[in-house]
């Protein structure tokens, strides 16, 4: 973390804030301001709390005493009055504060969170559960909001309040403040102990009653299931039986869990009565004054609330922490194999104009590729040239390397070995290892197996294939994927938003879509990855009728499950394992 | 379907309250302990507050002696009573939550799948558990809490009544101002703050999908940096929005703070001038007036919360109201034997809202031995057709018969028991392969499991896996493959060994070769066996008697697969689109 500010919090920090939580507050924005702005407030508490103390005593033993009435203590009142305002003041200062540094801070790792799953690449993120990263960017990170107005300020209140009340009391009772003293570090002392000797006995019931937990969505989901073969009745018996299972298994677990609650709020409250009674007995031999003994027993509380109001807003923090923790490991996440420089952030690369022009060569030398965790390469010393124009399929069992060839070309994937070259109409070689991932791309029009639609209208959709052409080139484009003819049938044309992911549309009507983006990009190489798995027959003419013209003229790798994409090939080559294993050769180029 | 109440702003509040009436008795023990933990409190600072005052006027000590005893009684009582406070408040919660998970899931067996929506989308389903959840916070945040307040005011207020009545007055107004107003105006402030804030976090929900499952055709087309900004755009506007309702959210705690403030000077006031009382009741009711606030302070975020988990309890309550699709009879026939003729007599089934017929007056026949394949698009009632044999849904019109007899006259299980199989999304529990297959015959053997394996060509994989079929196959089978989970769909639906097997797209999700191998495999396993293999690939066709092709939901063609590829028609077309004839090349 060169160049961020260490948090400064030192003195509370040592103990207090993990290393999560340091990270944490180290990608707050300016937090040496807030951190400042906090310590004042709580200073600023700190005096309230002992002027209101030492009003209200005053107040209170004229009450007893003298009973002069409310008109002499006019002043007194009055001040009393202004004091509870003032704190009231400094609580919504407070509050208002940490509620901006809370949306400050999620703004602040959303950003870092998108960014690194773009460097991640989305050979990363289809590794990953997407739904789950969705919510840790959205109301995942909501959760940190109680971390930043309940547990942060607080760190701040209890490192100042208690020392102040201290010190006041020892002004006023040496013996008072001794008590409070020797009692005080007994709620953190205890907190801990507690803490660690339950903590191995806590997590092991966790992990039982996650389990059972997700027994029910299990159940639920299989409902259907169950039903078919008749069970689904025969459960209920289990569901109840299970919820019954896991209240004891959580009963069991929180029976400990509380046992520090339970310490820290009797530490507390022994603590005002070990105060009060022996302050009692000493008013009562003329050794103290009321407005004394009144003082210590409004103090001595204050003393003890901070301490326990951070114990509990540190359990109310921990899902933040939690998703806190998740969002770091994103960001610790090593660069994936996947992840070539696909949009790297230092490098402000705004999409240009694509590159037309006429087709071009494109050639492996001798490329490998591994992935983690995998025994067998992906691609195992491959080598193989597309002539200019030519139609390539490659075909293969599924995990062949298919899918891995486009990738290595998209710049998705980095080959481990072996050399990749495009050779440009006009000569210009572009070497994979050397060239800048976004020159490449341009020369390049790409319609996988699943083509997303971005939640935007139909024509900025197609747009995506060249930002900058106008409305007729879209519809040219949208005819020639026999998009338009569905496309003119929806309620706004080409301007009906649509839904996410691009719910509304078919599957065939998607990959038209994409089809369109090609068309529209017109770029020298094509890649194709089975642009008709998954669709009807019916969709998949239509698919097959662009496609066959959208490869006129280019130079075309094409990813082929079915017949209807082999037929259109000048050449088929037939991976197997990472190998090219075979392949009908329809053009004089031999095969490496 | 949701009740009318359902619909008002705290209805489905009042109707989740009445559900937790079977607990009440461990509820108002939780309340209880939590109303003794916030008197102690306050009784704690009241008679340290008398003892003081009464020890300033130099009584003989055993005047103070109850006093003493009091202070040492009501501190240890406050840290006992909290403890046992918050142990039954989450066993209240965990009770309530586990009547409630039996109550859902009675409501959702005969609703399953067609009867609800949410068995469309796995993120609904996931959700729908969720809700369930919430009822616990409606526990342990809202309900304890708001009941000790309100009782812990109540005693605070009627006990300054007894000694002071007019300060008695301006506490109660203090105590509704805090407990009531204050969380009231917040409440409708956070209103109008998600209002605004709603269409910001929508659209930057849509930046986020795109960048997360479209990052390959961002990166492809040059565009993720694009995408990026305009992600940290909304970002930063939802952030910008939220700084500036902090201001007014904060205001919430400070409000309280200050009527806090305000009553307590206020009874002091009144008790410094009331000639009659007894000089030592002047700090007893101040104080009492300063801690009466404690529990009604944290009412803010309590009222909040409950107005968050209003929105689960409404779809919870939804889903227990909803009416079944599907009838059973009251006195059922006997269930049919293993003999079984299926006839769909001009079937037409339309799902609630839906402005068509899912199927349009489908007639089918299936005898013992024959073998069945629905081809068409998607959308064009395959699976709804399924879901009608298998009596999960209720045809709108036409009737369908079991060996002659209207099949509403039968139970729901005894036809499952003789007409099912693969069906859509299968699903594999998170349990063993073993436990897995057994849910199909509980009865059943290991000898018996290991023959269905061997049919569905898995017995080999079974063994070589070192922990054969004590394996775990993950969350939603997550640990095995596609092909294996459908493998497992189908060795499951054999060894429940149906007279009618039900096949809907088994090789959804496979590749093509793993498809064609598969469907190869149904075709041969089920042969003698009435079978329904729906389908959208044409492949292994002419194996079977029928087949029928469903367009838009009616029988556009029917006939043998040799009959229909002959003639000119839907089947042809969708027979050569995916078949391309060798010479047309």
């Amino acid at each position: 973390m060169v160049g961020v500010p260490r948090p400064c919090g030192r003195p509370i920090g040592g103990v207090l804030l993990n290393q999560l939580a340091r990270r944490l507050l180290a990608s707050l924005p300016a937090y040496r301001v807030i951190a400042l702005a906090f310590t004042v407030l709580a200073v600023a508490g700190a005096v309230a709390i002992l002027v209101q103390a030492e009003l209200l005593a005053r107040a209170l033993a004229d009450g007893v005493l003298s009973r002069s009435g409310a008109e002499a203590l006019a002043g007194t009142l009055a001040l009393l009055a202004g004091v509870f305002a003032v704190r009231a003041g400094l609580s919504w200062a407070q509050q208002a504060l940490a509620q901006r540094a809370a949306a400050s801070i999620k703004a602040s790792l959303r950003r870092r969170l998108l960014r690194r799953t773009q460097e991640l690449g989305p050979g990363w993120l289809t590794g990953q559960h997407s739904g789950a990263l969705t919510t840790t960017l959205g109301r995942g990170l909501d959760a940190l909001e109680p971390y930043f107005t309940g547990y942060f300020p607080q760190l701040f209140v209890a490192a100042v309040v208690p020392l102040a009340v201290l010190v006041r009391l020892a002004v006023a009772d040496l013996a008072s403040a001794v008590i409070v003293l020797v009692t005080l570090p007994l709620i953190p002392i205890f907190g801990i102990l507690v803490g660690l000797s339950t903590k191995r006995a806590t997590e092991r019931q966790w992990r039982s009653l996650e389990r059972l937990g997700g027994h029910f969505l299990d159940l639920v989901a299989g409902l259907p299931t169950l039903r078919a073969f008749g069970r689904a009745r025969a459960q209920a018996v289990a569901v109840r039986r299970t919820a019954d299972e896991h209240r004891v298994a959580t009963m069991g677990t929180l029976r400990i869990a509380f046992l520090s609650a339970l310490v820290l709020e009797l530490v507390a409250t022994l603590s005002v009565a070990l105060v009060a009674v022996p302050v009692g007995l000493r008013t009562l031999d003329g050794g103290m004054d009321l407005e004394t003994a009144l003082l210590v027993l409004l103090l001595a509380p204050e003393a003890y609330l901070p301490l326990r109001a951070l114990g509990s807003q540190f359990h109310a923090s921990t899902e933040g922490l939690a998703v806190a923790s998740r969002a770091f490991a994103v960001l610790d996440e090593p660069d994936a194999h996947g992840a070539a420089d696909s949009g790297r952030p230092e490098r402000a690369v705004v999409a240009r104009a694509h590159e037309a022009g006429a087709p071009c060569v494109v050639r492996f030398e001798g490329v490998s590729v591994r992935y983690p965790r995998r025994d067998e390469p992906a691609l195992d010393d491959l080598s193989l040239t597309v002539a200019p124009g030519e139609r390539v399929a490659l075909v293969g069992p599924s995990g062949a390397g298919k899918s891995t060839l486009l990738n290595v070309l998209l710049g998705l994937v980095v080959a481990d070995a072996g050399r990749v070259t495009l050779t440009k109409a006009d000569g210009a070689e572009l070497d994979l290892d050397t060239v800048d991932v976004q020159e490449l791309r341009r020369q390049l029009a790409w319609v996988p197996q699943r083509p997303h639609l971005f939640a935007r209208t139909v024509a900025e959709n197609i747009r995506l294939g060249r930002p900058d052409a106008g409305d007729d080139d879209v519809v040219r484009a949208a005819r020639l994927a026999h998009a338009d003819e569905f496309v003119t049938d929806l309620p706004r044309g080409y301007d009906t938003p649509l839904g996410e992911r691009g719910a509304g549309l078919s599957a065939g009507q998607r990959q038209r879509i994409a089809l369109a983006r090609a068309f529209l990009r017109d770029a020298p190489l094509l890649l194709l990855d089975e642009p008709t798995a998954g669709l009807d027959a019916g969709s998949e003419a239509a698919v097959v009728d662009a496609t066959s013209r959208l490869m006129a003229g280019r130079t075309v790798l094409v990813v082929a499950h079915r017949p209807a994409m082999v037929a259109d090939a000048d050449r088929v080559v037939r991976l197997e394992h990472g190998r090219i294993v075979g392949g009908s050769d329809r053009t004089a180029l031999g095969v490496g | 379907m949701a009740n009318r109440s359902a619909r008002t702003r705290y209805g489905p509040i009042r109707r989740m309250l009445g559900m937790l009436r079977a607990h009440l008795g461990r509820l108002v023990l939780a309340v209880s302990a939590s109303v003794v933990t916030e008197l102690a409190a306050l009784a704690l600072m009241g008679t340290a507050a008398w003892l003081l005052a009464r020890a300033a006027q130099q009584p003989p000590l055993a005047a103070l002696s109850l006093a003493i005893v009091g202070v040492r009684a009501f501190a240890t009582a406050r840290g006992v009573f909290r403890y046992g406070e918050r142990l039954a408040g989450h066993d209240a919660a965990l009770r309530a939550l586990a009547t409630l998970r039996g109550r859902v899931y009675d409501a959702l067996v005969p609703l399953a799948p067609s009867g609800l929506p949410a068995y469309r989308s796995a993120d609904l389903l996931s959700r729908m558990v969720s809700d369930v959840e919430a009822v616990q916070d409606l526990v342990v945040r809202v309900l304890v809490p708001v009941s000790t307040a309100v009782v812990v005011a109540g005693v605070a207020v009627g006990f300054t009544a007894l000694v002071l009545p007019p300060a008695a007055v301006v506490l109660a107004i203090g105590l509704a101002l805090a407990g009531v107003v204050v969380p009231l105006l917040m409440v409708s402030a956070a209103r109008r703050t998600a209002r605004r804030l709603a269409p910001a976090r929508a659209e930057l929900a849509e930046r986020h999908t795109d960048l997360l499952h479209g990052s390959a055709d961002l990166a492809a087309f040059g565009a993720t940096e694009q995408a990026l900004t305009d992600a940290e755009r909304a970002g930063e506007r939802l952030a910008r929005l939220e700084r500036g309702t902090a201001l007014t959210t904060a205001l919430g705690g400070a409000g309280s703070m200050l009527v806090q403030g305000a009553t307590t000077v206020a009874v002091t006031v009144l008790a410094l001038d009331a000639g009659s009382l007894a000089g030592v009741m002047v700090p007893v009711l101040a104080l009492v007036a300063l801690i009466s606030f404690e529990p009604v302070l944290p009412l803010v975020p309590a009222v909040q919360r409950l107005l968050e988990s209003r929105a689960s309890m409404r779809r919870v309550l939804a889903v227990l109201d909803a009416r079944p699709p599907v009838a059973e009879p009251a006195s059922p026939l006997p269930a049919p034997g293993r003999d079984v003729t299926v006839e769909l007599r001009s079937v037409s089934v339309r799902y609630p809202e839906a402005s068509r017929d899912a199927v349009d007056g489908v007639d089918l026949r299936l005898t013992p031995g024959r073998r069945v394949a629905v081809v068409g698009t998607s959308g064009s009632g395959k699976s709804t057709l399924l879901a009608c044999l298998m009596r999960f849904i209720e045809p709108s019109a036409g009737t369908v018969l079991l060996n002659g007899h209207d099949v509403r006259d039968y139970d729901g299980d005894d036809v499952r028991a003789v007409i099912t199989g693969v069906t859509q999304d299968a699903h594999l529990f998170h349990t063993t392969i073993r436990e897995n297959l057994r849910l199909a015959r509980p009865d059943a053997s290991d000898d018996d499991l290991l023959g269905a394996l061997e049919l569905a060509r898995l017995r080999d994989w079974v063994s070589s896996l070192p922990a054969g079929l004590d394996t775990e196959v993950g969350e939603g089978g997550g640990q095995v493959s596609g092909g294996q989970r459908q493998r497992l769909a189908l060795a499951r639906a054999l060894l429940a060994d149906p007279p009618v097997v039900l096949l809907d797209e088994p090789t959804e999700g496979l590749d093509p070769q793993t498809a064609d191998e598969l469907v190869a495999d149904l075709l041969a396993t089920t042969r003698g066996r009435s079978t329904v293999l729906v389908t959208h690939r044409l492949f292994g066709l002419d194996g079977v008697d029928e087949v029928v092709v469903l367009h838009a939901g009616r029988v556009v063609q029917r006939g043998t697969h040799a009959d229909l590829v002959a003639v000119a028609g839907p089947y042809q077309d969708l027979w050569w689109a995916s078949h391309p004839a060798p010479a047309s090349k």
